[in-house]
């Protein structure tokens, strides 16, 4: 990398076509306004930050090879970028290979913790299982799990099931769908017939409209099954339709709504920038934190080499949109509040529970008796 | 019991989306030869209809009924425009209208993308077709029930249109012998172009039904696209019946499946069924006796 001139490049890699496009756009612009401010306020170490952005078209394949690309042709000194699982393990070897630093931010399914990956999403410590002892404080003693038939549904209610054995809560039926399936009127049957207390929904993309219409259509309503969602932010509800979603409830570390003296400010910034009718969500969040996270690290290393970056990356603070959060430096997730919210009558998700402060990442569940195994399976 | 009769309706009902998507390709690729793939997307275009019309108009019951013809116009434009420019050109090549029309199917889905943007967009439901009605033995999805009733008419509608219409003829006619029917005077190029503008015409008629099941966003159609094939080469080329008959077999066995196995299961399963029936009557369901030596 080269540092000698008054600009330093740094490399964002999101999906600005393909499937994806449609999610990862919002983080990519969230990206450039956090670049934007930080160079508008004098830039990293002096130097203001050069941004190359490169397309990973839904493609993991895509992905690793424009990370390739950012590290060794354009020299950046961290990628940014990343949503699917699957683009994230395609991009692991590529960073590691050249002992570069990627910033993914994204909740994911945990179990994993890459010398030169920082996680800046959530694991599942500080999602799913907070989730759970929410629903479990309310008194939910059976839970129905729908999920997409693909590697994070399926993970995640590996987690909850272990969980629900645990806490003495009955699994009243497991069902997946292939991504993209468009009829629910089946699985809606299924959860109505088998009455638990509460749906845990890890559906992805379109078949959440399929679902939530089906689900309200057959009568079921947020007040006798709420469904618990770890999908769904801000940007969907308008295609789900608010009146399908009313009352039903999410599981991420930041809404919009969240009252914080700094989100306040990220908001009015990103709607100045990219206009009124735009919505800020949990990723877009964490992205636009994990730019301010590395420039707190560089500063504190005064270097923008990757092992001095890594060594001083423990203990780094940032006063984020969602709060302060702190970077662990053993697994390099960083400590989130997690939060519960209820989407309201004006298409907002409001908090409803948090867990008061910042829980701290542990990607493998290892400080909890329950989940003893998971890591191995 | 009662999960029988929820099955049973979730299978009919699942059947009459299934016929909605496939009975404009039973006309045009099935009486026509021609593989459509942009069909998905001249759905896709009437559920954007859909959703255009519904900001003019505002009120969502009024709005739908305006939705359905304009969607049908909308689908069917497209469609001649597809015919006029592109496949005319191209009857006796299968497979290049095979490839070309999922060219077609890209451009448009991209278009849309541009237009609407990526992010699905919501079409509200009339308040009378959200919720459900109670028939006594089981309570059902009133918008399903609209559906079911809506290809109902659909098939009954065009039923009549080929049996007894002028028109009608003309395209049996072309169907069965296009050179006989040119000979006795037929303009089978003015037929072929009204055959594939009411063909196209029904998948933008069943976007806009889709709307109040599932995602209006630019993929829409390539959710359905496949299913509707798989409805068409069961039923038989060239055969309403056999499309009805297809699109309700196939949506129930999917329910059944679904219902004692998982989604992605059944979707196998009736694959399967689907392929083995095929093995033993290449034909399908009904064939239609030509008298073409081709």
């Amino acid at each position: 990398m080269d540092t000698s001139s008054d600009s330093v490049k740094v490399g964002f890699v999101n999906s600005l076509s393909g499937t994806m496009a449609i999610s990862e756009q919002t983080v990519h612009d969230s990206l450039q306004l956090a670049a934007e401010q930080i160079n508008d306020s004098g830039g990293v170490l002096g130097k203001q930050l050069d941004v190359v952005s490169e397309d990973g078209a839904s493609e993991p394949t895509v992905f690793a090879e424009k990370a390739g690309k950012l590290i060794s042709d354009d020299c950046v000194a961290a990628v940014f970028g990343g949503w699917t699982s699957s683009s994230r393990k395609a991009m692991l070897p590529v960073v590691e290979g050249a002992n570069s630093l990627l910033f993914y931010p994204v909740q994911y399914e945990g179990l994993e913790a890459s010398d030169n990956i920082f996680y800046t999403g959530a694991t599942t410590n500080q999602q799913i299982v907070p989730a759970l002892d929410y629903l479990a404080e309310q008194g939910t003693e059976s839970l129905f799990l729908v999920g997409s038939d693909y590697v994070f549904p399926r993970t995640a209610n590996k987690i909850i099931k272990q969980y629900a054995k645990a806490h003495d809560i009955e699994i009243a039926g497991e069902q997946y769908a292939p991504l993209g399936h468009t009829d629910f009127s089946t699985i809606s049957n299924k959860v109505k017939a088998a009455g638990a207390d509460a749906v845990f929904n890890t559906l992805n993309g379109d078949s959440n409209v399929a679902f939530f219409k089906e689900y309200r259509n057959s009568g079921l309503t947020a007040d006798d099954m709420p469904v618990m969602s770890v999908s769904i932010a801000e940007e969907e509800v308008d295609g789900i339709g608010l009146r399908n979603l009313e009352g039903q409830l999410t599981a991420w570390n930041y809404y919009q709504t969240v009252d914080t003296p700094e989100n306040e400010k990220f908001v009015e910034a990103f709607r100045s920038e990219y206009g009124d009718d735009r919505v800020t969500s949990d990723p877009m969040e964490a992205a636009y934190t994990s730019l301010y996270l590395w420039k707190e690290m560089v500063e504190k290393a005064e270097s923008f080499a990757t092992d001095d970056v890594r060594e001083a990356a423990g203990g780094v603070t940032f006063d984020a949109p969602e709060g302060t959060v702190t970077v662990n430096g053993d697994n390099q997730h960083i400590a989130k509040t997690s939060r519960v919210g209820a989407v309201g009558d004006d298409g907002l998700i409001h908090t409803v529970w948090d867990s008061g402060e910042p829980i701290e990442p542990d990607p493998f569940l290892e400080s909890y008796d329950w989940a003893e195994g998971l890591s191995a399976g | 019991m009662d999960a029988l009769f929820a099955q049973l309706f979730a299978g009919l009902s699942l059947g009459s989306v299934l016929l909605l998507a496939a009975l404009g390709l039973a006309l045009t690729f099935g009486q026509m030869g021609v593989i459509n793939m942009a069909h998905g997307e001249f759905m896709m275009a009437g559920a954007y209809t859909a959703f255009v019309v519904q900001s003019v108009v505002g009120d969502a019951g009024l709005s739908l009924f305006v939705s359905l013809p304009a969607g049908f116009l909308v689908g069917g434009a497209l469609g001649v425009l597809l015919e006029a420019t592109l496949l005319r050109r191209m009857y006796h090549r299968p497979l290049d209208t095979l490839l070309v029309t999922w060219g077609v199917a890209l451009i448009l889905q991209q278009l849309a993308r541009d237009i609407f943007g990526a992010p699905n967009v919501e079409v509200r439901a009339p308040g009378w077709l959200s919720g459900n009605v109670d028939l006594g033995l089981l309570q059902v999805s009133s918008a399903r029930l609209f559906i079911i009733v809506l290809s109902v008419a659909a098939v009954v509608g065009l039923g009549v249109l080929l049996k007894t219409s002028p028109l009608g003829r003309r395209i049996r006619g072309t169907v069965q012998s296009r050179d006989l029917a040119e000979t006795v005077g037929v303009s089978t190029r003015a037929t072929d172009r009204m055959t594939f503008f009411i063909g196209s015409g029904l998948a933008g008629v069943a976007g806009v039904a889709l709307t109040l099941l599932g995602s209006t966003g630019p993929t829409l159609g390539t959710n359905y696209i496949v299913d509707a094939f798989l409805v068409v080469v069961a039923g038989g080329i060239g055969q309403i019946k056999g499309c009805v008959i297809a699109a309700f077999g196939l949506g129930t066995l999917q329910a059944a499946f679904e219902y004692s196995t998982t989604a992605s299961l059944a979707k196998v399963a009736v694959l399967v069924v689907v392929v083995v029936f095929l093995q033993a009557r290449p034909q399908g369901i009904f064939s239609v006796k030509t008298r073409s030596l081709v």
